[in-house]
């Protein structure tokens, strides 16, 4: 178990630079999400902490211990592949051992810890069989299970879900989760799907355009999103965003938008709000109610069952607008609704920087 | 399917009988016959003795079937001035095949595997530099080459024909393996990399073991290559190891008397028997080694 931190870490490949001036500190024994769109530089960052890739600029520690220029091998690390590249010629156990059998552990020991994790896995069973007789699924507990018995410092997981179906993912994210809460190691997981993300992760890192934009538990990145990219990316169906200026005045502070005026005093500014500024207001679904006493009017223009609930898109200020509804529905499309928003759960944004207000 | 009509049937039976598929099925045969026709007159001929040669009937099978010319060809036909058949001519190819197989796979089993994971820099210089050598003609390297081997004191010497071999070989093996490990994701290799694995134990623990398919491959070109090589074995082998199809070249060549048609076509056979072989059997290794890399492991 170790903390990894990284400072001033830049990446160039040729002349793009993927990764800039990147400061970073994971917690040990935390469960570290990395999350942000395709080529945002996330697993660039994953592979330069395991050294698969060298970094142009900076210092990336572990353990306390400068590891910007150490081998792969002896950086103390265990890490999980998407395409799970497991070893197809040798057998799960050869697979697990391979990296024992390389340092040189002594024959029991390995015997010990392949067997311990086999059984955590509940890969005994399949101990003797190659990677081409497994599953998606089992194949990846295989890959979880070979960076397991290294006993790493640091675990690190490459989009390690992304490969399996829908179930599969679900169920071995729980098994994940389980393994984090029993093994207490450090551990850095690279993912697109937001869902995992908000259900692993002691912390998020969310990163666009090689930067991160905001590091936080799953519910403050989700509830207090620092600035308008992480609010539209985190979210499904995503934070709906109205265009309007800031009217101050001397006892209030209101948010005035196409025939809509809503008062924000009680709103947790930052920086004290200046007239006239040009602001995004920003609600997640969930928090725009529809009620029958609402102070805003909208027209239904479709509905989403999703089961255990819906989706309610209203046509307001000449943009839809996502509602959360679960229960019944007491109306149709091409009905008029009202709603209202609460002060506590908006999110409001400088529309020049982007940043949260 | 049970839809098709009386009529689409009668259409697909007489789909059979169109012009262009008789003249497809027409150059099939003939082409079959072209390439097959000289092999049979070889095989009857070398079975029948020179008095039934000299009654001219080229193509009748044998009317008394001998082996005399098969045993001539291999143990007593003239090579020159020795006579003592081909045998020893099979055993010097035998010597240089070997050597000459399992080496150019070897290295260019490392080379490949160099050039697709450890990128060394000005790796595609090289591979560039070394493709450039599969263009220039044998012949321009011959003279330079007799020089080197004969300054290295290689020249007309076993170890002399293997270097030249593995020196010819190295842009196809090479070109062969990259491709193979190009295919192989990277994070295999990163995989094991982050296990511990350095440059060597990555090469013969992971990547050698799922070679097979591509070593067949490789193994069936320079086996074959190696042994229906003439010039080479000519020029570098030197008089002692003067490899099969140069002392083929000197049983036909060598005039005493009569020509002996039956032992020539004898000794012909079998020296194309030990490429005719493999051919046979690794067919069945060929399609099994593509469908072993087919499936994603």
């Amino acid at each position: 178990m170790s903390s990894v931190s990284i400072r001033k870490l830049s990446v160039r490949f040729g002349a793009t630079e993927v990764i800039k001036d990147l400061d970073l500190d994971v917690i040990e024994s935390e469960f570290l999400v990395l999350l942000g769109p395709s080529g945002c530089g996330k697993s660039t960052l994953l592979h330069s902490i395991a050294g698969l890739i060298d970094a142009s600029d900076g210092r990336i520690e572990i353990g306390g211990q400068d590891m910007t220029w150490v081998d792969p091998t002896d950086r103390r690390i265990g890490m999980v592949f998407q395409s799970y590249a497991l070893y197809p010629t040798m057998t799960v156990e050869r697979n697990m051992s391979f990296g024992l059998r390389i340092s040189g552990t002594p024959k029991a020991e390995i015997e010990r810890r392949v067997k311990r994790v086999a059984e955590m896995l509940h890969l005994a069973p399949l101990l003797q069989r190659k990677p081409a007789q497994l599953s998606g699924g089992q194949r990846q507990r295989v890959a979880i299970g070979r960076a397991l018995v290294r006993e790493a410092a640091v675990f690190l997981f490459d989009e390690p879900l992304s490969n399996l179906d829908a179930k599969l993912r679900a169920e071995l994210r729980r098994e994940l989760k389980l393994l984090h809460k029993h093994l207490r190691s450090t551990m850095i997981y690279v993912t697109h799907d937001q869902v995992e993300a908000m259900t692993l992760a002691t912390r998020i890192v969310v990163m666009y355009a090689g930067k991160i934009q905001q590091i936080g538990a799953p519910a403050e990145v989700y509830e207090k999103p620092e600035n308008l990219f992480v609010a539209g990316f985190l979210g499904a169906p995503a934070m709906n965003f109205l265009h309007g200026t800031l009217k101050v005045a001397a006892d209030s502070i209101r948010f005035e938008s196409v025939g809509m005026t809503f008062d924000v005093s009680a709103y947790a500014f930052r920086t004290p709000p200046s007239n006239g500024q040009a602001v995004v207001l920003g609600i997640r679904p969930e928090n725009l109610q529809l009620r029958s006493d609402g102070a805003l009017q909208a027209s239904v223009s479709l509905i989403e069952p999703m089961g255990n609930h819906h989706v309610v898109w209203l046509d307001f200020a000449g943009g839809l607008f996502s509602s959360v509804v679960t229960g019944a529905l007491a109306f149709g499309v091409d009905a008029p609704v009202r709603f209202t928003l609460e002060v506590g759960q908006v999110s409001l944004f400088d529309r020049a920087s982007e940043q949260r207000l | 399917m049970s839809s098709i009509s009386a009529p689409a049937l009668a259409r697909r039976q007489a789909q059979w009988l169109r012009p262009a598929r008789i003249g497809v099925y027409a150059f099939l045969l003939s082409a079959a016959v072209f390439f097959l026709l000289p092999l049979y007159i070889m095989l009857v001929t070398s079975f029948k003795s020179m008095d039934e040669i000299r009654l001219g009937n080229l193509f009748a099978l044998p009317i008394q079937v001998t082996v005399e010319p098969w045993v001539t060809a291999w143990t007593s036909a003239c090579t020159g001035v020795a006579c003592e058949g081909i045998r020893g001519g099979f055993w010097n190819s035998v010597l240089i095949v070997i050597p000459s197989t399992v080496l150019p796979i070897l290295l260019g089993a490392l080379n490949g595997y160099a050039l697709s994971f450890w990128k060394p820099r000005g790796a595609n210089l090289l591979f560039g530099i070394l493709m450039l050598g599969a263009f220039i003609p044998v012949q321009v390297m011959m003279f330079p080459l007799v020089r080197i081997l004969a300054t290295l004191g290689l020249f007309s010497s076993l170890p002399g024909i293997v270097l030249v071999h593995l020196i010819f070989s190295m842009p196809v093996m090479t070109l062969l393996f990259r491709n193979y490990y190009q295919a192989i994701p990277q994070e295999l290799f990163q995989a094991a990399r982050i296990d511990g694995g350095g440059f060597w134990r990555i090469f013969v623990q992971l990547m050698l073991p799922m070679s097979t398919p591509i070593i067949v491959v490789a193994a069936i070109m320079q086996v074959t290559g190696v042994w229906n090589d003439y010039i080479l074995g000519l020029v570098f082998a030197g008089r002692d190891n003067l490899p099969m199809t140069v002392q083929l070249n000197n049983v036909i060549n060598t005039t005493t008397g009569t020509r002996l048609y039956n032992v020539n076509m004898a000794a012909t056979i079998l020296t194309s028997l030990v490429p005719l072989t493999l051919y046979f059997v690794s067919g069945r290794w060929f399609v099994r080694g593509i469908a072993a890399g087919a499936v994603k492991g």
